[in-house]
């Protein structure tokens, strides 16, 4: 059984169907990624994942137990963390009260412990701490937006367009980071419209078209397949 | 007039700061309530209506002008409990019932329920009380403080000083508890909010909570202070809660406070002055029109309130 599997999601925003019946999954220790252009569905789908949009079909189930119909605070407590588009960043609170938030629904005293993983992983957080986070540039706002994503303690992650506006040498920090988190336990669902990047990193891909899954496949097969190359890899 | 005495001028000082601490005690209700919905909640003039009556019930129940003693101080702290459930019990039910239905409406339409539901309150309590108000007892123990020219009442200081307090709380839980930060958290965006596991309709109410709370101690200290509770005693100080909220920047929990201090002794020092210049005479009565007319020229010449720049850059 997966950890996270989707099964038949139809999902949208009013007269628009973003999503039409798209099954996936996601294992203990993977790092799966949904590539795509924009408009094809990609953050829709995680939007219905975390319970941001409700599904009109189909089925999402974390462990065995379905998510549909839990209220996004609640798919948080269950152990889904979701760093949404644009980040989400709280820019008129600071960067340790972001952090904070993240483990809002947490009573456990290992709170200052991640706080010094997160720090192992973005050292900058930790020099910016007391700044209000709006200050922060957008490579520091990405690491801030993951790190507190990580404080959750998420037994799954998901990540929509974490390299979105950041140069690329922050790009492929982002994504050696991304790897760190798989290999310290914690599997991610990453979507990406940056698919050579996403498909460098992940273990298994799905490629979207106008809410369709139209293909599938390790990350080195769907990075040699033609039909990818030639629409998302920018080569002819 | 013009040379008037310096101990007028305290006294003006003095009296202006005791409405205007009743004034931005109410306010922080609209500004904080505005903060997370972008919403003005003009109920909140009834929601200090009742805990002002609740209030009235207390100490009615202690016994009424026959309180003395020690008991004055343990029948006036039951008042606050009482007034701050009751106005928080209302405001609960009225996020409920007229707010939270409508919460991704077009704005303009939770704004007309909230003043229908302030309408419905005002209406149904001048109704059972048969429109007659109801009297304070008086047991706030008389006398002042006198220091040179300056004179403060025992009230009047008890009245400050419990308004003060009752900001400092609130701004301690706004800016140093879990609780505040998840507030603060929904007010700046609620999607991202929900994503951190934060219960967004549970922030709402606690923030309602928070200000009617507010409210319902500054109905107490109204009743004590002018001693006569009414139905229809919500609206004007609600009014001008909502002005003093506007004057300091709506959104902003600082300026409320600022906003409701500034509009206190502009009705009173501002409104004096004004009368000491030869020609011009506004009694009393007029300082429900100075209030008013810096509402308007704010909303003219600077909408963003004293305060704005923070707001603006919240928004």
């Amino acid at each position: 059984m997966a950890l996270l599997e989707v099964e038949g999601l139809v999902a949208g925003y009013g007269a628009i169907t973003a999503v039409k019946g798209i099954s996936l999954h996601l294992d203990e220790g993977e790092i799966v990624t949904l590539i795509g252009s924009n408009g094809a569905g990609k953050t829709t789908t995680l939007r219905a994942i975390s319970g941001l949009i409700r599904p009109r079909q189909g089925d999402i189930r974390f462990a065995g137990r379905s998510l549909v119909g839990l209220k996004p605070h609640e798919v948080v407590a269950v152990g889904v963390a979701h760093v949404p588009e644009g980040r989400g960043i709280f820019g008129t609170l600071t960067v340790k009260e972001n952090l904070l938030l993240g483990a809002h629904r947490r009573r456990d005293a290992g709170i200052l412990e991640d706080l010094e993983r997160v720090f192992a992983l973005f050292p900058r957080l930790r020099e910016r701490l007391g700044q209000v986070a709006g200050t922060l540039s957008g490579g520091e706002q990405q690491m801030l937006a993951i790190g507190r994503a990580l404080m959750a303690k998420p037994r799954v992650l998901l990540l929509d367009e974490p390299s979105m506006g950041l140069a690329p040498f922050l790009v492929d920090a982002i994504f050696q980071t991304i790897v760190e988190i798989r290999a310290a336990g914690t599997p991610i669902l990453l979507v990406e419209q940056n698919a050579a990047a996403a498909l460098e990193i992940a273990d298994r891909g799905y490629v979207l078209e106008s809410g369709t899954i139209v293909l599938s496949g390790t990350g080195a097969e769907l990075a040699r397949n033609d039909g990818v190359r030639r629409a998302y890899l920018g080569e002819l | 007039m013009f040379l008037a005495s310096t101990s007028f001028w305290l006294d003006q000082v003095v009296n202006g700061l005791t409405i205007g601490s009743m004034y931005a005690l109410i306010a922080l209700g609209y500004t904080m309530v505005y903060g997370v919905l972008k919403m003005i909640n003009f109920a909140h003039g009834e929601v200090f209506m009742l805990g002002s009556y609740a209030g009235f019930g207390v100490l009615v129940a202690f016994g009424g002008e026959s309180i003395a003693g020690p008991m004055v101080v343990l029948a006036i702290a039951a008042a606050f409990v009482g007034a701050a459930l009751a106005s928080a019990s209302v405001s609960v039910v009225l996020e409920r019932v007229a707010y939270r239905p409508l919460r991704n409406a077009p704005r303009l339409a939770p704004l007309i329920t909230a003043i229908g539901a302030s309408i419905f309150l005002q209406f149904l309590v001048l109704d059972v009380t048969g429109a007659k108000a109801s009297f304070y007892p008086r047991i706030f123990p008389s006398g002042s403080i006198e220091v040179g020219a300056f004179r403060i009442t025992y009230l009047q200081l008890f009245l400050v000083g419990c308004s003060v307090a009752m900001m400092l709380f609130l701004y301690i839980v706004v800016q140093r508890t879990a609780v505040g930060r998840s507030i603060r958290a929904v007010a700046e965006n609620r999607t991202a909010a929900s994503l951190m596991g934060i219960d967004v309709d549970r922030a709402i109410v606690t923030t309602f909570v928070l200000g009617a709370a507010m409210a319902g101690v500054a109905g107490v200290l109204w009743g004590l202070f002018f001693l006569q509770v009414r139905g229809s005693m919500g609206f004007l100080p609600g009014i001008k809660a909502f002005t003093a909220a506007v004057l300091g920047g709506i959104g902003s929990i600082p300026g409320a406070m600022v906003g409701g201090y500034f509009l206190g002794l502009a009705e009173t020092v501002g409104r004096e002055a004004l009368s000491a210049i030869p020609g011009l005479n506004f009694p009393n009565e007029w300082r429900d029109v100075i209030a008013f007319s810096l509402l308007v020229l704010v909303l003219l010449f600077r909408p963003t309130g004293i305060f704005g720049e923070l707001v603006s850059r919240r928004a």
